[in-house]
């Protein structure tokens, strides 16, 4: 399920697709990342992390202390100007390499949507077939906004010519990890 | 002198910027390769089932999508009227102090000129989509439902982003939309409003289901503190797993992709940023959608997912655009919704640049007859306003093959000094355009009926009749007497019904059914008159009209005693390849030893491809005679000639003709070959004024001196 995901979720464009045994192996990459990003804390350059299961039990003041630019606090104003967002999804689709995810909380689109780098968290073992199969796992009853993302923002709009990164992120870095799978 | 349709389309024809993108884009493979590994045709059943049934229960879901929506918390407002929805918004708005409104793409809005009321209002609505905000820079409309800038280049692009900001901007396509990024996210943050359409609506949970590609629903649904969505009625489907299907089929159907980047579910307000609850208001939208439910033919159309395949595939369209084919829904599917949400009126005209060719009909996930729905318009409209004189007084004429006779006998003494070879090059006057880049057939001497008094047949057991259509009879004679020839060689015996006349479909095609179903009813006695084994016919169009269409339409026009004979004819009739292909099979026909090969490549009419679905039938007889197949791009591409269309609408049938030209001469071939004679007209004219050393020849001339 797992290659059949990464595979369909590559191939959507500007998407790669990461996998980690450990939350500790994850944070590691995701330090790395962003060093190699060169985030600081200017206009333009910083990275925000949205609420996240992943989050539960770590230090976070210690963690935006080690890394300069990377913010916990996810506000209008902070997203708007972002260069890197980070969330943890639900769910993955295999056959689309699709992410899902409960959106009701504001701070989750707002991370997600306007900074230049989306990095999504997705527990491995959490990759279903497809759509109804998702629609088994997640239902509108429960959550007021379901979100759905597929690689970057894009358009063709102009002469049919592809482009990345129109309104929201113009690179998708999906990080499978498996110690996330126990979760919920 | 032009009528203003005319010429908009001579307009159109020379700026050929979107033809070109969606020839770079080859949708129908790129199509192809999205729906790899799904089964299409079970989708189509799911989707026609699912959308089908909700036009049935409009009433029912609206009152419970309704229900929903506001347990969750929503507002919803039904509207009748375009008025009553521009009346609701600029209320809302005045309550609410809303100055300024960031748009994700709604072409209910669009339907109903939203953005031009606001602004009378003093309200700033701005659009976020790209191309829509690019149609709106322009002072234009969408020139197609999906990509709705695609008639402007990246140097058009580029100087209206130029004037709007007020400095130069680069022409380079990845730049511009950095460009647009910029500008956009400072109206989104600006905005007390965001204002977006659905994709679906699902009355089980009270949740609307928006698709974007470039995630600017996601910021219009996110950053302002009021949310309002306006929702047509067909948007509606029951039950939460109805989505999928419809969600599965239009990114593919769309843009040849799997899934668009974004899907959002939105059921009932989620908190602003400031912890205060969004405000989210739904209207939906009626205007005449409802009537359309009740209609026992329009119903079909609410089963549209706004995918806009039809204008993908569509020949006409390519050529025009939206802006020429349509209103605010564009090409096929645009013409029925423009009647019926805008219109009737604008639709007279709209409605006759459909040549009916069925390529849409073929690929919409929705399953819509859209070429059936399109001719139904012209009836009504025909009905109503009646048809035009001459093309009445033509009509009948051709349902009177005595007359018909008599009168193309004496055209075919008129026209001599034209003529040169069998066609003619030069018209006079007014009639000029028709011989721009067709030769037109001259009028056969001695009309089939008396040709085939002289063939001296073997006699036989096994008798067949043969209808040979207008064209057979008065243009091309020599293909009856072919067709005749390698019967006799399967030891067949043809008669030739002396009373049969024009099988109807002109006048189908037009709009005029009763005069189509009289046709119909004047030949079904003459052909069952001998005991025949079949009904043989050469033209693809005639067996559209025996084989299929008319037991309906005798049915439709209340001449219910003659279905059962209609249905006897249409049991019997074959076209000629089909039997030919049959009797190869069965060893009663058998290839001449030795013969020389030929290269052919075959045009596949539409009659004969989507009618009556033949098209390998063809191609393999044509192969056992001795002749190499090379196929050519698009195939079964209509040539253009679509009976009259090509004298109504001559400037596109020349199009389409010159596009198809090139695609038979790319293929080097010696013939082509079409079992139509509409298309033998059309491109044979046209292989002959280009000088080409191409002929275009009926199956039955090819094989004529094939068999032992």
């Amino acid at each position: 399920m797992f290659n059949q995901f990464k595979a369909a979720a590559e191939a959507a464009g500007n998407t790669e697709v990461q996998r980690f045994g450990t939350n500790a192996e994850a944070f590691n990459f995701i330090e790395g990342f962003l060093k190699k990003e060169e985030i600081k804390d200017t206009p333009g350059s910083y990275a925000i992390w949205a609420d996240a299961p992943i989050l539960k039990g770590v230090d976070t003041t210690a963690l935006a202390a080690k890394v300069p630019g990377l913010k916990f606090q996810v506000t209008r104003e902070l997203s708007k100007n972002a260069k890197i967002g980070i969330t943890q999804m639900e769910w993955g689709l295999a056959n689309m390499g699709t992410l899902a995810q409960d959106s009701s909380a504001v701070e989750q689109r707002l991370a997600s949507s306007l900074s230049w780098i989306h990095i999504a968290l997705l527990p491995s073992d959490r990759i279903v077939a497809d759509l109804p199969a998702l629609m088994t796992k997640m239902h509108p009853g429960k959550s007021n906004y379901i979100a759905l993302i597929t690689g970057p923002s894009k358009t063709a709009d102009i002469e049919r010519v592809l482009a990345i990164g129109v309104h929201g992120p113009e690179r998708l870095v999906i990080i499978c990890v498996d110690e996330l799978g126990g979760m919920n | 002198m032009k009528t203003a349709l005319a010429q908009s389309i001579h307009k159109a024809l020379k700026r050929q910027n979107l033809a070109g993108i969606l020839d770079r884009w080859n949708y129908p493979a790129t199509r192809a390769k999205a729906y790899e590994g799904v089964d299409i045709e079970a989708l189509r059943n799911q989707i026609a089932e699912i959308k089908g049934s909700a036009a049935e229960h409009l009433e029912e879901l609206a009152e419970k999508f309704k229900k929903s929506a506001e347990a969750r918390g929503a507002k919803v407002f039904r509207a009748n009227s375009p008025e009553a929805v521009k009346d609701y918004i600029t209320n809302l708005c005045k309550e609410k102090g809303v100055k300024k409104i960031v748009k994700s793409k709604s072409m209910a809005t669009e339907e109903i000129h939203l953005n031009q009321h606001l602004a009378e209002h003093g309200i700033q609505a701005d659009e976020t989509d790209l191309g829509e905000w690019i149609v709106q820079l322009a002072h234009q409309t969408p020139s197609h439902m999906v990509m709705p800038a695609l008639h402007l280049t990246k140097e058009e692009v580029s100087d209206l982003f130029s004037e709007e900001t007020h400095q130069q901007q680069p022409t380079d396509i990845q730049q511009l939309v950095k460009v647009a990024r910029k500008e956009l996210r400072e109206k989104y943050f600006a905005a007390d409003m965001g204002m977006s359409g659905a994709n679906i609506a699902i009355a089980e949970t009270g949740t609307l289901v928006i698709c974007t590609n470039e995630g600017n629903a996601r910021l219009v649904t996110t950053l302002p503190k009021i949310h309002v969505a306006l929702v047509g009625l067909e948007k509606l489907v029951a039950n939460y797993t109805d989505a999928a299907p419809i969600i599965t089929a239009l990114p593919k159907s769309a843009t040849s992709q799997l899934i668009t980047s974004y899907v959002s579910f939105i059921t009932g307000p989620s908190p602003n940023t400031d912890g205060s609850m969004k405000e989210l208001h739904i209207v939906l939208m009626d205007n005449k959608r409802t009537a359309m439910a009740k209609d026992p033919k329009f119903k079909e159309a609410l089963q549209c997912i706004r995918c806009a395949s039809c204008l993908n595939v569509c020949p006409v369209y390519r050529l025009v655009t939206g802006h020429v084919f349509g209103h605010i829904y564009t090409g096929g599917i645009g013409t029925i919704l423009t009647a019926w949400f805008n219109e009737m009126e604008t639709t007279g005209d709209i409605q006759g640049l459909c040549i009916g060719c069925g390529k849409c009909k073929e690929i919409c996930p929705g399953k819509i007859d859209i070429p059936a729905l399109i001719l139904e318009l012209r009836r009504r409209v025909a009905s109503k306003e009646g048809l035009p004189f001459i093309q009445k007084t033509a009509l009948s004429v051709i349902n009177n093959r005595k007359l018909f006779h008599a009168m193309l006998r004496a055209a075919s003494i008129a026209q001599k000094p034209f003529v040169k070879e069998g066609f003619i090059r030069h018209l006079p006057m007014f009639l000029s355009n028709l011989a721009e880049y067709r030769s037109l057939p001259t009028i056969a001497p001695v009309p089939f009926r008396d040709v085939f008094k002289k063939i001296n047949q073997p006699k036989s057991k096994t008798k067949v009749s043969f209808f040979s259509g207008c064209a057979i009879e008065f243009v091309f004679p020599k293909i009856g007497a072919a067709i005749v020839k390698v019967l006799n060689k399967a030891d067949m015996e043809v008669v030739f019904p002396e009373d049969q006349s024009c099988c109807g479909i002109p006048h189908w095609g037009s709009g005029s059914f009763d005069m189509a179903a009289a046709a119909a009813a004047h030949n079904i006695k003459p052909l069952l008159a001998d005991d025949v084994k079949y009904v043989v016919v050469g033209c693809a169009t005639c067996a559209t009209a025996l084989k299929k269409e008319w037991p309906q339409l005798l049915k439709d026009q209340n001449m219910d005693s003659l279905v059962p004979d209609a249905k006897k004819v249409a049991a019997k009739t074959i076209m000629f390849s089909e039997l030919v292909n049959k009797l190869i099979e069965e060893k009663k026909l058998t290839p001449k030893d030795g013969l020389k090969l030929q290269s052919i490549t075959y045009h596949d009419s539409c009659h004969a491809k989507r009618h009556v679905g033949i098209y390998k039938e063809p191609r393999a007889a044509l192969t056992a005679a001795g002749y190499e197949l090379k196929e050519m791009f698009e195939c079964d591409t209509c040539c253009g000639m679509g009976g009259s269309y090509t004298v109504k609408q001559p400037e596109i049938s020349m199009q389409m003709l010159k596009r198809k030209l090139k695609n038979i001469e790319d293929t080097g071939a010696e013939y082509v070959s079409a079992e139509c004679p509409g298309c033998l007209i059309q491109i044979g004219g046209g292989l002959d004024k280009s000088g080409s050393k191409i002929k275009a020849k009926h199956p039955a001339e090819l094989m004529e001196d094939k068999f032992k």
